[in-house]
């Protein structure tokens, strides 16, 4: 890990403001997904935001932000009550957020999205003074280095995160709001970017509200924390006051319905015995840049088994899951289900009731501007009670099968026809669960990142349905860039790296570091 | 020997005479698809320019009237695109289609006394005045409007990377979400990037009926409008790259016509054919379920 000079963090000559919110209140028509919050953040310190998914995180700092105005109460920056209704007016007094999901321009370079972003363009930019300004900043006051000249989209997860900071440093914000700031990237990085953001708030130059699911990081990284549970505060404290239990009680208001998933019955009938559900033979797959992303590939999965393919992200892992779920072809290689040739067309689909889950379900498993209750549809609408004849469908059957689901899955959102893309993040992930997992006869369920965004309830209740999936015999392969993820529930692992398996290991037997210099291409 | 320069002659010009139009049509969808929108109504766009030029310049007596009044009107139509395909629940190719019927129809309507009265056309500049043969001199003489849309092209590519309003188009174009969060009003950019796009459509209908062909008809655009769109795919987004494409349009459209001026009947409607089969090859070549389009606008008619 780099340390930042002493002399870079002179630079920031402007300390932050202290910010206050007094008894913000948001709502959403006569839903209040905010109710009278109150938090400070003096400068120089780091304050958690804590909550289950749906709680009103990113909607307290959006309000912050001026990106929808709350609809009362008071936000105070440096002692001084301020109007923020726009963006613009949250820039003006130093404030600055990284949301939950990248605001880079993909087709453009780090130089170009950095200029983009600030709020005096010039109207001609004249490219070789801006690229020796970035350069000079990069040299001097940049706690971390970004390749300048290339595409965004050619940058890793951590990369684009690490620009994303940079950029409002380089905009001189002194207040940063993270919004789940470390939820793509790996651990290492996770670990690289909080100790440096911690290192810029120790020395007084920051401030910092973060929101976050992982306890880890708000006892090694937070001084203060308030916990938010259906719009309220439900919590609020210094952080070296609290321990995990105090902090998961407040979050769960005291009904705590995490429940350990019950440790597997690993290895009490071996694998061997059991039918092959899945078999991947020698495939081959090109990306979207035409090169081979996915390298002579092979596995199996039994039933009643969970497979677990670790990775950094990135190493394939996409292309292999679309060519599962049919949606992209192989180059060379096939798949076969049941001992049988599988294509993913919708009559494969349904002889063999395997059933995909991608990566970034509301941009890749949703119709975004449906309802939610629809899109919990989309597998059975067209079949009765759903649908008449196969065409005429029946919108009142269609809510009313969603309700137990919405029930069940505890999703919180305000009825069945809200737009599934005003659900909050985790709350988009718990309504697409409940449509793949709901379907009875399921015999395959192929998963990537199941616990994407969730809080720590939610991701146990996935890991249980998982779990409870395989006890009836499903064959289940999860890929996951969390490898605690995997080594809680699945039964064997596999690595993949550039695009290659480079390791197996059951579960029960596996070795973290052996696993790691794996991932990191090192095997 | 001498037909076979004859030939090439005639083709080279044949691309700049005929490219023009596709020029302009393309640079303006470029423009419009760089901020996130598929214009298919530039057809429509193309003709009631085309109209409009012939028209105004025979009331006023001026082409370059004509001109300026087509160049309004493609606005106008831009205008009447961003505020329809921006409406909730509507979507751009419908809207396109519509506007293409729309703009067409009202060519039409108003197009009717214009058939037969002949108007002032644009002026070509003499290049070839130093050559004695008339085909050079027929081959060379170039229309004002080939330079000024050789500049638009150099102009816009230089727009879109290097100045702030470009700059935001593109973000508007790629990432709305980012956009977004810059503070940046995607129902703004997107509106003035459809007029300006419109606009330019437009002028390359002016082209039509005031230098060549030069005379006001209904079938005056032979579907260039929407060859044009096609023609974007091609040159991957690139102002530069459109020019070179819209030159390679009109050169294949010219064909057919050079072979039959030196003489060559064979295949003459085959070879008329060659701009509609270059655009299938186009399609077919770009298109690949394999690989994304480098270039493209990542938001493009995504209705986000
Ligand atoms: N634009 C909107 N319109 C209507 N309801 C909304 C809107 N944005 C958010 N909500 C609702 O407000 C509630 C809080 O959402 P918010 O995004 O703040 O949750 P969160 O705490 O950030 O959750 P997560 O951890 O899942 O990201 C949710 O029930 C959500 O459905
Ligand atoms: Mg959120």
């Amino acid at each position: 890990m780099t340390l930042i000079p002493p002399e870079n963090l002179e630079r920031f000559t402007q300390a932050p403001a202290s910010l206050d919110l007094y008894r913000i209140t948001k709502k959403f028509g006569d839903f209040t997904a905010a109710d009278e919050i109150s938090l400070t953040v003096p400068p120089g310190t780091v304050h958690a935001l804590l909550g289950e998914n749906g709680a009103g995180k990113s909607t307290l700092v959006k309000c912050v932000m001026g990106f929808h105005p709350a609809t009362s109460g008071e936000i105070m920056v440096g002692g001084h009550v301020r109007e923020i209704q726009h963006p613009s007016d949250a820039r003006k007094y130093g404030i600055g957020m990284v949301y939950q999901h990248f605001t880079l321009v993909p087709s453009m370079t780090v130089t170009e999205n950095l200029v983009l972003s600030r709020p005096d363009v010039p109207a001609a930019v004249n490219w070789k003074r801006e690229t020796a300004r970035l350069e000079e900043f990069m040299a001097t006051e940049a706690p971390f280095k970004v390749p300048l000249h290339k595409r965004a989209s050619e940058l890793a997860a951590g990369e684009k995160q690490k620009t994303e900071i940079l950029k409002q440093l380089y905009l001189k914000s002194r207040i940063l709001i993270l919004d789940e700031p470390t939820s793509v990237l790996t651990p290492a990085e996770a670990t690289e970017v909080l100790a440096l953001l911690r290192q810029m708030t120790v020395a007084g130059r920051l401030s910092i509200i973060i929101i976050t699911h992982k306890f880890r990081e708000v006892f090694s990284f937070a001084d203060d924390v308030t916990v938010l549970r259906r719009g309220k505060l439900a919590g609020q404290g210094k952080v070296k006051d609290l321990d995990r239990d105090s902090l998961a009680a407040m979050m769960m208001g005291g009904t705590s319905s995490a429940k350990p998933v019950p440790s597997a019955p690993r290895a009490t009938t071996s694998t061997s015995s059991r039918r092959t559900a899945l078999r991947v033979k020698q495939l081959s797959v090109l990306g979207d840049n035409g090169l081979t992303a996915v390298k002579d590939v092979s596995f199996e999965l039994a039933e009643g088994e969970v497979l677990g393919i670790a990775g950094v992200a990135g190493n394939g892992q996409r292309e292999l899951m679309e060519v599962l779920g049919g949606q992209r072809p192989a180059a060379t290689g096939s798949l076969e289900a049941h001992g049988q040739p599988y294509h993913g067309t919708r009559r494969d689909i349904l002889a063999h009731q395997f059933h995909t889950l991608p990566e970034e379900p509301l941009r890749n498993a949703c119709a975004p501007m449906l309802s939610m209750a629809e899109n919990i549809a989309l597998r059975t609408f067209d079949q009765p009670p759903q649908a008449r004849w196969k065409w005429l469908l029946n919108f009142r059957a269609i809510r009313k099968s969603a309700l137990p689901l919405i029930e069940a899955y505890s999703i919180k959102t305000r009825g069945p026809d809200t737009p599934i893309r005003d659900l909050s993040g985790g709350n988009v992930q718990r309504a697409i669960l409940a449509r793949e997992l709901s379907t009875l006869p399921l015999k395959i369920l192929v998963v990537s990142e199941p616990c994407f965004g969730l809080d720590f309830a939610a991701t146990d209740f996935v890991h249980q349905k998982i779990t409870e999936a395989r006890d009836r015999g499903v064959a289940v392969l999860v890929v996951s860039s969390d490898l605690d993820e995997l080594l809680k529930i699945t039964d064997r692992l596999l690595v993949m790296s550039g695009g290659q398996i480079t390791y197996e290991t059951p579960t029960a037997t596996a070795d973290l570091a052996v696993i790691g210099t794996h991932m990191a291409g090192h095997g | 020997m001498d037909s076979f320069w004859l030939v090439t002659m005639a083709i080279l010009a044949g691309a700049v005479r005929g490219g023009t139009p596709f020029l302009f049509v393309s640079l303006g969808e470029c423009l419009t698809e760089k901020s996130g929108k598929i214009n298919l109504g530039q057809e429509g766009s193309l003709l009631a320019g085309a109209m409009t030029a012939y028209a105004v310049s025979y009331h006023s007596g001026s082409p370059w009237y004509g001109v300026l009044a087509a160049m309004g009107v493609g606005m106008l139509l831009g205008l009447l695109f961003a505020w329809l395909s921006q409406l909730p629940r509507t979507n751009d190719i419908a809207v396109g289609i519509a506007l293409m019927l729309f703009g067409s129809g009202i060519a039409f309507f108003f197009g009717k006394p214009y058939i037969q009265p002949s108007a002032p056309l644009l002026p070509g500049i003499p290049l070839g005045a130093w050559s004695d043969s008339t085909q050079i001199q027929a081959a060379l003489r170039i229309c004002p409007l080939f330079f000024l849309g050789l500049l638009t092209a150099y102009f816009l590519a230089w727009f879109l990377r290097s100045t702030r309003w470009g700059l935001q188009i593109r973000a508007a174009g790629d990432q709305p979400s980012a956009a977004r969060a810059l503070g940046i009003s995607l129902k703004a950019v997107r509106t003035w990037a459809a007029m300006a796009g419109s606009g330019l459509a437009a002028v390359g209908g002016s082209y039509l009926s005031l230098y060549y062909p030069g005379a006001w008809t209904e079938a005056i655009s032979g579907g260039q409008g929407l060859m044009a769109v096609a023609l974007v795919i091609f040159a991957r987004w690139d102002p530069k790259m459109c020019l070179v494409a819209s030159l390679l349009f009109g050169g294949a459209q010219s064909v057919g016509p050079a072979l039959q001026a030196a003489g060559i009947q064979t295949g003459y409607y085959l070879w008329n054919a060659s701009p509609y089969v270059l655009t299938l090859i186009v399609m077919v070549i770009t298109c690949s379920t394999k690989k994304s389009l480098a270039g493209a606008p990542g938001a493009l008619a995504t209705g986000e």
